[in-house]
């Protein structure tokens, strides 16, 4: 993308330098080596050919009379290129050894120095932190915009880049814009698709039409000089377009101030769609003035109601094709992945570029186009593809506005181009603030009245504060045909004067706003403990009864739209796998359950049953287990992190100060979905804190959900079924099987099979793999399993049915391609990785024995359990060792109470059995007889010998009575003794409360 | 409105809901809409696995305790009434609502919502909440790379805070007590139902 930004960029020098030249002067030919062309330049910008940082001749050459080609494209070098220049003149002729080509190398020199400074700039903001928390970025980069552009004046006397509108429409504009559609929260900007385009559409024709016409009427009035020329249109015109909020400013501001999700998408979404009203209004007024006031029509007044429907709609439906277009190529780059990320650049650029051509809203367009496309392009395309359209977007986003800033700096100190009047400035400034504000609590008023969440006052001061005019105001205004619109100047002095206002003065001051009004007191004091906890167990519950009572805004339509785009759209845009894969949720669910009912089955060993656990439950991404697996490697026995923070801790062990538990507490407690749902942002990536968050809670929700299924098994049938409900129309044929075929713990397959099936096929059909490259180690730990096991401890009875060891392995090829699993930033997949690499290798044995141990409990022999061979799943449930839910230190009432309802459960599920199941049973009956002899030598029952490592000092059943989380966790690091539960006021307590107390 | 007194008119007992839990009448429509989309087998009232089914509480840290606040354990089932009733500890607190009222306090009273609150950490209904309860609710808040021994220093120190009498456990005063400058109508009440 950017390689062939600079191509166009080099070709259109030409132009550029042509039309810079041209104060009148027909650009010359240049025969410079990379100007190929020069072509004519058009008036209209939609279809001017790239007018590019635009050096602007020096006066003493810029002269009509420019002589050559050669000096005409020395001269506009600038600032840096001075010196060049004239060394350039030195070497006169002859033969040159080293020959100074700037004229060759010039524009994208240039282009690269000014992305240089602009990302040097942005190093040494951020090198001061207290001073980016109080000036937003913006400002500075216009300040910097100013320096710069001042001692280019200095230097030259004229002004020499100026932001161009060609440069800006074409290209920054479109990386920003693209950057924001794509990575746009989608679902929240449709929620509240409603507010932003009333604040849009009528915001921005409310805001224009009252700034034009209250300043038309203090130009009667005379407060505004006689010197503005300028009619009833003119103002009009003018107040268009200094109305649009403008979506740089708004995201650069916005970004920092850290608002609330609603309110950022709503003016930012106000910001990207008020822009498709304001070039609409700006062309129909053009064509207004150009047609002259008084020969306007009716009949033109509803053209240009027209007008506005076509170029949004159209806009948008532009987006639309090209979103649906990008999703369907990106299906089929499978074995392209090297050039898949082009493909989205080029197709969102199209997008816009392609609405351009027909002169509809661009930005809709491209906006519409990320927004669309964004779901089935992230889950066509791999992971690492998707990194670097991640990067390389917000790199150039990052850029356009950086630079964006920069030289609405620089054309600011160009007085040339400006006319002051402080009657229109202050009018002006006056007018756009005050009809915002009122815009904004007239809407607001009529929106709450329909709207569920209601804005509140804070929220509409945020709102008209927010305001903030930027590039597009001044772009468009530069863009003004000064024949037409005699008070051109006037109204550019008086745009980039707001823009000025109300970037730096607006934005400097809504952060201290937001906060003086968000946080009315209470900043004093340092919460306790306490407050600390229950405030953000608060946090959650309400995140919960929010979920609860649907209200994170359940529509009707949506579901609808659900129902659509997995019928038809997904099939039509997703990749097959991936298709499949979408239902992975549900499955992943489900396998989960199952998995740590296994597990937990297994109790009775926990040796072995950790061993029997560990390919799936590493593979599942699990990062505690897998955190613990290294540890295990390291010997280190206890349940610490690779957190080299929390490490450091771990020596001294006992936190005694407040300050460690607050900053424990504060870095550790799990945040509530709004919080961590961070809204789009440019300048910094999430780190895949998000989806370690939902990983770390949803499987300790889903183990300890096991725990309930244990005591009440029944109810696990019911909620698969229910599950399966979820999984809509698609899977209705699965369903009807399932419940008989799902009865039995070791049947997991049911669920995964068919999922897996296909994508075995997809998989194995393409040698290469469509895996990512990262989880291919998790592809080959697993075919060394499979085979090994089978054959040993499974016998061919067995085979019928899908065989235990099967089924943990199943998971992981559909683990791998699970969204959650693939997380780039998330820290630990290098330990996983290393986890399912070491497993296999040292656990074949205890797999094997954990197998024969497994089935040798449910055999009927096993001893002391209630053994009829139709309840054997059941005792192999029910008997072994419940893992009780006993956190270190807890009550022990709670490990009988639990036990005492898998008791329960063990009994009166008998009769709620399926048949198919009493039949594997008896299946499996006859193979463990078989197996028998050759398990009762391997296991005693209930304290099965360490397999190998024996672990130093470890007690199997210390590992018991501990809270199944902890338990599961353990499994992993099971060797090594799982620390045992400190003891509850241990004398790290004690001291703890010491210092308190004194 | 006429057209949406008679959608009113399909949940039953609307009337009496709104009056007992302040909802108005679109939050009514609304939640019974959700309950609706809950109760996938249109059964009438809500089990655990509906409660279950939602996606974002397996995320919760706390979610299974939400839901068991709100399926009470050995009712197994829950109605709309009971549905709205319990919604209603998060409408905002009432303004007009005034302290010296002879009628029991509303749910969304700072009491009630804390209550509430207290309930979730509070499982064994003993009216206090125990170092056990204390520790296991925060093990389910903190990440896991707190490690037990930092979790024990955390829950022993947060008891010996709120604990005024000494008794090592937070009774509900106590409770109530330790979070009083939290402003519980902001953080326990949802925007939408007001």
């Amino acid at each position: 993308m950017l390689l062939m930004l600079l191509l166009l960029l080099t070709a259109g020098t030409g132009t550029g330098a042509g039309t810079g030249a041209g104060t009148g002067t027909g650009a010359p030919p240049l025969r410079g080596p990379a100007l190929r062309s020069s072509p004519p330049v058009p008036a209209s910008p939609s279809a001017s050919p790239p007018l590019l940082l635009l050096p602007k001749p020096r006066a003493e050459y810029g002269a009509p009379g420019v002589a050559s080609a050669r000096s005409a494209a020395e001269e506009p070098a600038g600032g840096g290129g001075e010196e060049a220049g004239e060394q350039h003149h030195h070497h006169g002729g002859g033969f040159r050894v080293v020959q100074w080509e700037w004229s060759y190398v010039q524009t994208p020199y240039i282009i690269a120095i000014w992305l240089l400074v602009a990302s040097v700039a942005k190093i040494l903001f951020h090198f001061s932190q207290r001073f980016t928390t109080v000036v937003p970025e913006s400002c500075m980069l216009i300040l910097l915009g100013l320096v710069l552009g001042g001692i280019v004046l200095i230097a030259n006397k004229k002004q020499l880049y100026q932001l161009e509108p060609a440069l800006f429409f074409l290209f920054l504009l479109p990386t920003i814009v693209g950057d924001a559609g794509y990575f746009m929260p989608a679902r929240l900007f449709f929620d509240n698709l409603g507010a932003i385009l009333m604040y849009a559409v009528v915001g921005t024709l409310w805001n224009a039409f009252c700034t034009g016409f209250s300043l038309y009427a203090a130009k009667l009035v005379g407060v505004i000089d006689e010197r503005v020329h300028a009619d009833l249109l003119d103002f009009l015109l003018f107040g268009a377009l200094v109305s649009a909020v403008d979506p740089v400013a708004v995201l650069a501001v916005f970004e920092e101030v850290h608002v609330n999700d609603t309110l950022f998408i709503i003016v930012f979404g106000e910001s990207l769609v008020n822009d498709a009203v304001t070039v609409v209004l700006y062309k129909v007024y053009i064509s207004f003035v150009e047609v002259g006031a008084e020969n306007v029509q009716t009949v033109d007044y509803f053209k240009g109601v027209a007008s506005f429907l076509i170029v949004s709609i159209g806009g948008t439906l532009v987006g639309l094709v090209f979103a649906v277009l990008l999703g369907f190529i990106t299906r089929f780059t499978k074995k392209v992945r090297i050039i898949e990320p082009l493909f989205v650049f080029l197709l969102v650029y199209l997008a816009y570029l392609t609405a351009e051509l027909f002169s509809l809203s661009a930005i809709l367009s491209m906006t519409f186009c990320g927004i669309g496309a964004n779901k089935y392009v992230e889950a066509n395309i791999s992971q690492k593809s998707r990194t670097t359209v991640k990067y390389t977007m917000k790199t150039l986003a990052s850029i356009a506005e950086t630079i964006i800033f920069i030289f609405l700096g620089i054309s600011a100190v160009d007085k040339t181009k400006w006319a002051w009047d402080t009657g229109l400035v202050s009018c002006t400034l006056i007018f756009i603030f005050i009809f915002r504000a009122m815009g904004v609590i007239g809407q607001t008023w009529v929106l709450n009245r329909f709207r569920l969440v209601p804005l509140d006052k804070i929220d509409q001061v945020v709102m008209s504060y927010g305001g903030l005019r930027g590039a597009v105001a001044f772009a468009l205004v530069v863009l003004l045909d000064g024949e037409q619109v005699r008070a051109k100047d006037y109204f550019v002095a008086t745009t980039i004067v707001v823009v000025f206002f109300t970037v730096m003065f607006q934005g400097l001051t809504i952060k201290p706003l937001v906060k003086w009004l968000k946080v009315p007191r209470s900043t004093s004091r340092k919460p306790t403990i306490n407050e600390e906890i229950h405030e953000r167990a608060f946090d959650h519950i309400l995140t919960a009864v929010e979920d609860i009572a649907g209200l994170q805004g359940y529509h009707h339509w949506r579901d609808k739209w659900e129902q659509f785009d997995k019928n038809y759209l997904s099939k039509l845009l997703l990749r097959k796998s991936v298709y499949r894969k979408s239902e992975l949720w549900e499955a992943y669910q489900k396998i989960n359950i199952r998995d740590a009912i296994s597990v937990i089955d297994q109790g009775g060993n926990v040796l072995t049953s950790a061993r029997l656990s560990l390919p799936s439950m590493t593979s599942r991404a699990s990062f505690p287990e897998v955190t613990n697996v290294t540890n295990y490697l390291r010997e280190n026995g206890s349940g610490v992190c690779l957190d080299l923070q929390v490490i450091d801790n771990v020596p001294g062990a006992k936190v005694e100060e407040d300050m460690e538990t607050h900053h424990v507490l504060a870095e550790n407690l799990y945040k509530p979905r709004r919080r961590y749902q961070s809204a789009y942002s440019r300048h910094f990536m999430p780190l895949g804190e998000k989806e370690r968050q939902d990983r770390e809670v949803f499987q300790r929700n889903m183990k300890s959900r096991m725990e309930t299924f244990k005591s009440t098994r029944h109810k696990r049938h019911k909620k698969e079924r229910s599950l399966k409900k979820r999984r809509g129309s698609d899977s209705k044929e699965d369903g009807n099987e399932k419940p008989r075929r799902n009865v039995s713990w070791q049947d997991k397959d049911p669920v995964v099979v068919p999922v897996e099936s296909e994508e075995e096929k997809g998989e194995h059909s393409d040698p290469e793999k469509e895996k990512e490259e990262d989880e291919g180690i998790t592809f080959v730990a697993r075919k060394a399993e499979t085979p090994k096991i089978r054959p040993k401890s499974v016998p061919a009875a067995l085979e019928g049915c899908h065989s235990p060891p099967a089924a943990p392995y199943s998971p992981t090829s559909e683990d791998s391609h699970l969204p959650w699993k693939g997380g780039v930033g998330s820290p630990p997949p290098c330990v996983s990785v290393e986890a399912t690499k070491i497993i296999p290798v040292d656990l074949q044995q205890a797999w094997n024995q954990s197998i024969s141990s497994l089935e040798s409990i449910s055999s009927p022999p096993a001893p002391a359990e209630p053994v009829h061979p139709r309840v054997s799943a059941l005792s192999r449930l029910g008997g072994p060792r419940p893992a009780s839910y006993t956190p270190p230190g807890s009550l022990a009432g709670s490990t009988s109470s639990v036990g005492a309802q898998v008791a329960q459960g063990s009994f009166c599920f008998p009769e709620k059995k399926e048949e198919e199941e009493e039949e594997e049973e008896e299946e499996e009956e006859g193979a463990l007889q078989e197996m028998r002899p050759l398990m009762s030598s391997l296991r005693p029952p209930g304290a099965m010998p360490p397999p190998p490592q024996p672990p130093p000092g470890s007690a199997p059943g210390s590992g018991k009575r501990r809270n199944p989380c902890v338990y599961l966790r353990s499994f992993v690091t099971a060797p090594p003794p799982p620390p045992p539960p400190p003891p509850p006021p241990p004398p790290g307590d004690s001291r703890s409360r010491g210092p308190t107390q004194l | 409105m006429g057209s949406s007194s008679s959608r009113l008119d399909r949940v039953p007992g609307a009337k009496d809901l709104m009056e007992e839990t302040g909802f108005s009448e679109t939050n009514i429509l609304c939640l019974y809409d959700r309950f609706e989309v809950l109760d996938r087998e249109e059964r009438g009232y809500l089990r655990l696995e509906d409660f279950e089914a939602i996606q974002q509480l397996a995320v919760n840290p706390i979610g299974d305790r939400i839901i068991g606040a709100f399926v009470f354990p050995g009712r197994e089932t829950l109605d709309f009434p009971s549905f709205v009733r319990v919604l209603a500890h998060f409408r905002p607190t009432d303004t007009t609502w005034s302290r010296s009222g002879s009628q029991p306090e509303p749910a969304n009273s700072r009491t009630r919502k804390l209550r509430f609150a207290f309930s979730l950490y509070d499982q064994d209904g003993d009216g206090k909440i125990s170092r056990a309860e204390l520790t296991e609710m925060l093990q389910a808040m903190l990440g896991m790379q707190v490690t037990d021994e930092q979790l024990q220093s955390i829950v022993g120190r947060a008891i010996q805070e709120a604990d005024l009498d000494r008794d090592g456990a937070i009774s509900f005063d106590e409770f109530k007590k330790s979070v009083e400058k939290v402003d519980i109508d902001h953080k326990m009440s949802t925007r939408f139902l007001r």
